[in-house]
């Protein structure tokens, strides 16, 4: 075990748990909190709250599976809510085709390991006919790949819950969004009539066809989930890590080069030691700048951090107020 | 270890910096959290307030700040105001959650709007709030706003409320302008019965004591509005309190284990510590606290946890583990202040599914006694409760609640009403007199209805009758067999005793659903099957232990 992981958490159980306390440490982290939890073990029990809450309520729940950071931290959270059984639920990954390798990679490896059932869906027309954010501006292709294929998916399943690891500090109009997310039945958010959500009092009611997305990452902030990650040694995605990877250089903005159709001028392709804040599209998602490789030092980087987490996301900036009108149309 | 951990842990080998962070981490997990509320009107600075606070403490990004700064000046209420509706009509017209964290302390801001038409969000920022902000326009002075905003963090239990008068600049900074207003707001404060309250002369947009202290008001040596939010005691969590663990699941991976997930709404819990089992009484003791990390030696508010008892019969979503020696009412009829949130009025005679901890039954509004003026702080009569209206309340359940006052548990005190057809949230209630059902009471009222089938056991007919009708059931006694138009008869709610003359088994059907499952009974004891139909009368067709869901 190295340094990190002997750190005593109070909230991960490693193997060597008892020995730390025995040596003690863990055992003043407890004292410290003996009258109250720490913020991170609030969240904790309010999430599992929730997310137990979902499962007892609705008939067939799914969770939203990005394979982001906040996939992960809410996959650790159904695994101890229903401990020692089993995630009653499958994972749906949306998939635009657009994700970089890595994300697929680690997917793939990472739920048939923990042994959970993992749905794709993919918008197969539009990509077959070639939709891009190129040709189509990201407005349209997220619209085509994102929104309707999601839609579609969770139709074609009959979910009538579908968790989502949205943040409320992650945007503007997420700061509005209730925990139960009412949805019509053209999956749709009405920002102006929204069920009062009072105390941890969830409403679960629904008609035909209609449902809820459910957020119970919340009341998390950015700075909450890697320090989640980093206590649970919750396995990420790389491309969050920096290393050298090449980029095309344009400005401020580093450009992940995975797909054929993103080409730079001569002299634009660079190799740069940079790392993804937020995993999307490869063509959509721009990359930072950063000597951050470790979660540590990410978290570092985090605390001095001056931009929003969003602010590499071209998508959100095509227009004003775009992210509510996306949601306003189905988007998560 | 996994694969994929190894991984990990091959890019984590730490240095200095890693290490540096360690400690780092380490004071960020010691914060407190703390969760207020804010209310304001349009012209309150109520955005303004927050944009500053968000600001001055430096928890606010470059690209945000860039995003509202015009000609060089930053528009502190365009910071925080979100969606497109409000940004048009330049108001705040729902709950918005914001964060933040300081050296000492992580927050949780529930944004609200101030204006009467806006009640409802007002008492939704509340409901998880540990203190309140209300603001005064140092001009105005207490308004019917502030009356307003200080009631309803009164009556959703907030122990602190901070009073910021705000543009003390248009007031020349003036001590006695400040006097006054905190004179008054002292007798509010006393008037509501809101325990602690704190008064600070502030400018929200010049700064003036938002984060840091003002040069220009050195007649106020108090702390600023950030330095009493870092340092009022953090909400009591009820440790202390005898344990309350409403059952959210049964979770049952394999034959050995049978465990009741939930999360603590009061108390501690240890393994050995002896609990009943709510509502059948059965007492027993906890055999493990099970959790993900292993099993705890003690469990506390509000931690998520799964519990296994040494005697397990009989519980099942909806129900509740509770310290033997401080058990919660046991009630089917309370009264409560309820919030109304929906167009349709609260009338009495009418019918609401009413969730309360993890249960949902249904509810009947027996009486209204009143409707609260929240600006005039008076109570009158009322016929009805129309949307944002506050009042008391008298309900009644099908099944029986495992409930505690509000003001003693928010978690147990506290339910909302579903609208039946809409399936919106209709109002939100706080449990203030509870009438405590007895334990041998038989809870079968005009709600609840069903077919029992008793074979040739006259004598036993005649028991059950005698004892409906006592409840105040509607029964009707017959030799009919079970048909579509005793299955009506029942719906409209009548309590219908099937006779025959052979000795088939007991069966109860319960008619609340779309189907109709008939449950056979193992008893042929008169109590015994009421026991039975108290709780499958209220509970619809096709239920397992984890669905408390009633079908409709």
């Amino acid at each position: 075990m190295t340094a990190i992981a002997s750190e005593p958490t109070g909230l991960a159980k490693t193997a060597d748990t008892a020995q730390i306390e025995r040596s003690g440490v863990l055992a003043r982290d407890r004292v410290a909190t003996e009258e109250r939890l720490n913020h991170i073990q609030l969240l904790e029990a309010e999430s599992i709250h929730i997310i137990r809450e979902v499962v007892s309520e609705f008939q067939k729940p799914v969770m939203l599976y990005s394979i982001g950071k906040d996939s992960s931290v809410m996959l650790r959270l159904a695994q101890k809510a229903f401990y020692p059984a089993p995630i009653p639920f499958p994972l749906l990954h949306v998939d635009t085709g657009f994700k970089f390798r890595e994300m697929i990679d680690f997917r793939d490896r990472y739920t048939a390991e923990l042994g959970v059932k993992l749905l794709v869906w993919r918008n197969e027309e539009a990509i077959a006919n070639g939709a891009n954010p190129v040709q189509l501006g990201t407005q349209r292709c997220c619209g085509l790949l994102k929104t309707q294929a999601l839609l579609d998916g969770l139709r074609a399943h009959g979910f009538d819950a579908a968790f989502g690891g949205a943040r409320r500090d992650e945007e503007k109009s997420r700061a509005k969004e209730r925990i139960f997310s009412f949805r019509d039945s053209a999956g749709q958010w009405d920002p102006k009539n929204q069920r009062p959500e009072l105390w941890n009092l969830f409403n679960s009611r629904i008609g035909p066809g209609e449902s809820i997305r459910v957020f119970p990452l919340s009341n998390w902030t950015e700075l909450d989930i890697w320090h989640y990650i980093h206590l649970e040694k919750i396995p990420i995605v790389p491309l969050y890590l920096a290393k050298e990877r090449k980029m095309l250089v344009r400005a401020d903005s580093l450009i992940p080069v995975e797909q054929p159709f993103v080409k730079g001028l001569p002299g634009e392709e660079q190799w740069v030691k940079c790392r993804l804040r937020s995993l999307g599209c490869s063509p959509c998602t721009g990359a930072i700048r950063s000597d951050a490789d470790t979660v540590p030092k990410i978290i570092a980087e985090l605390v001095e951090m001056r931009n929003s987490e969003r602010a590499n996301r071209i998508i959100d900036h095509d227009q004003d107020g775009s992210m509510e009108l996306k949601k306003r149309e189905g988007y998560f | 270890m996994t694969q994929l951990n190894e991984n990990a842990a091959a890019v984590l080998e730490p240095d200095e910096t890693d290490l540096r962070i360690e400690e780092r981490l380490a004071e960020e997990r010691a914060k407190g959290l703390l969760r207020f509320s804010t209310a304001g009107s349009v012209d309150d600075g109520k955005s303004t307030l927050i944009g500053r606070l968000l600001y001055d403490s430096r928890n606010v990004y470059d690209d945000h700040v860039r995003a509202v700064t015009h000609n060089a000046e930053i528009d502190f209420a365009q910071l925080t105001d979100g969606l497109r509706a409000e940004r048009e009509q330049g108001i705040t017209i729902d709950v918005a959650y914001r964060f933040f964290s300081t050296a000492k302390r992580k927050f949780i801001i529930a944004d609200t709007p101030g204006h009467e038409q806006y009640t409802r969000n007002m008492a939704t920022g509340a409901s998880t709030a540990d203190v309140a902000i209300v603001l005064v326009d140092a001009r105005k002075g207490i308004l019917d706003q502030t009356r307003r905003h200080a009631c309803i963090a009164a009556l959703l239990g907030i122990p602190v409320v901070l009073a910021a008068i705000n543009k003390m600049d248009l007031v020349g900074f003036s001590e006695e302008v400040f006097a006054e207003h905190s004179r008054a707001l002292a007798a509010l404060a006393k008037q509501l019965e809101i325990p602690d309250l704190h008064v600070v002369p502030v400018s929200a947009l010049d700064g003036d004591n938002v984060v840091h202290r003002s040069e220009r008001m050195p007649w106020y040596t108090g702390p600023s509005l950030l330095e009493l939010l870092e340092t009022v005691p953090l909400a009591i969590e009820r440790s202390h309190a005898g344990l309350r663990l409403a059952v959210q699941r049964v979770l049952r991976p394999h034959q050995d284990f049978r465990g009741f997930a939930g999360q603590i709404n009061a108390g501690t819990v240890r393994p050995g510590d002896e609990v009943v089992a709510l509502p059948s009484g059965v007492r027993t003791r906890v055999r493990t606290i099970t959790t993900w990390e292993g099993n705890l030696d003690v469990a506390r508010v509000p931690q998520s946890v799964v519990l296994t008892l040494e005697d397990e019969r009989d519980l099942s979503r909806g129900d509740m583990i509770a310290a033997a020696d401080a058990q919660p009412h046991r009630t089917r009829r309370f009264t409560a202040t309820v919030v109304w949130m929906q167009n349709k009025p609260l009338r009495a005679g009418a019918t609401y599914l009413l969730k309360h901890t993890t249960q949902t039954v249904r509810a009947h509004v027996v009486a209204i006694h009143s409707r609260m003026n929240v600006e005039r702080l008076e109570k009158s009569e009322a016929e009805q409760l129309e949307l944002n209206d506050i009042g008391e309340v008298t309900l009644e359940t099908t099944r029986p609640l495992m409930a505690d006052l509000y003001r003693e548990n928010r978690a147990t005190g506290s339910l909302i009403l579903i609208n039946v057809e809409t399936h919106a949230t209709a109002g939100a209630g706080m449990i203030r007199e509870i009438a405590d059902a007895t334990e041998g009471e038989l809870y079968v009222s005009h709600a609840t209805h069903g077919v029992l089938a008793v074979g040739n056991r006259a004598e036993l007919a005649s028991q059950l009758e005698t004892l409906l009708l006592e409840a105040g059931a509607l029964v009707l006694r017959t030799r009919a067999s079970l048909s579509p138009a005793l299955i009506a008869h029942a719906r409209l709610g009548a309590f219908i005793l099937v006779e025959s003359d052979e000795q088939l088994p007991i069966t109860l059907t319960p008619v609340h659903g779309a189907g109709v499952k008939p449950y056979e009974l193992a008893t042929e004891d008169a109590d015994e099957i009421l026991e039975a139909i108290q709780r499958l009368g209220a509970i619809p067709e096709g239920e397992d232990e984890n669905d408390d869901g009633l079908g409709i």
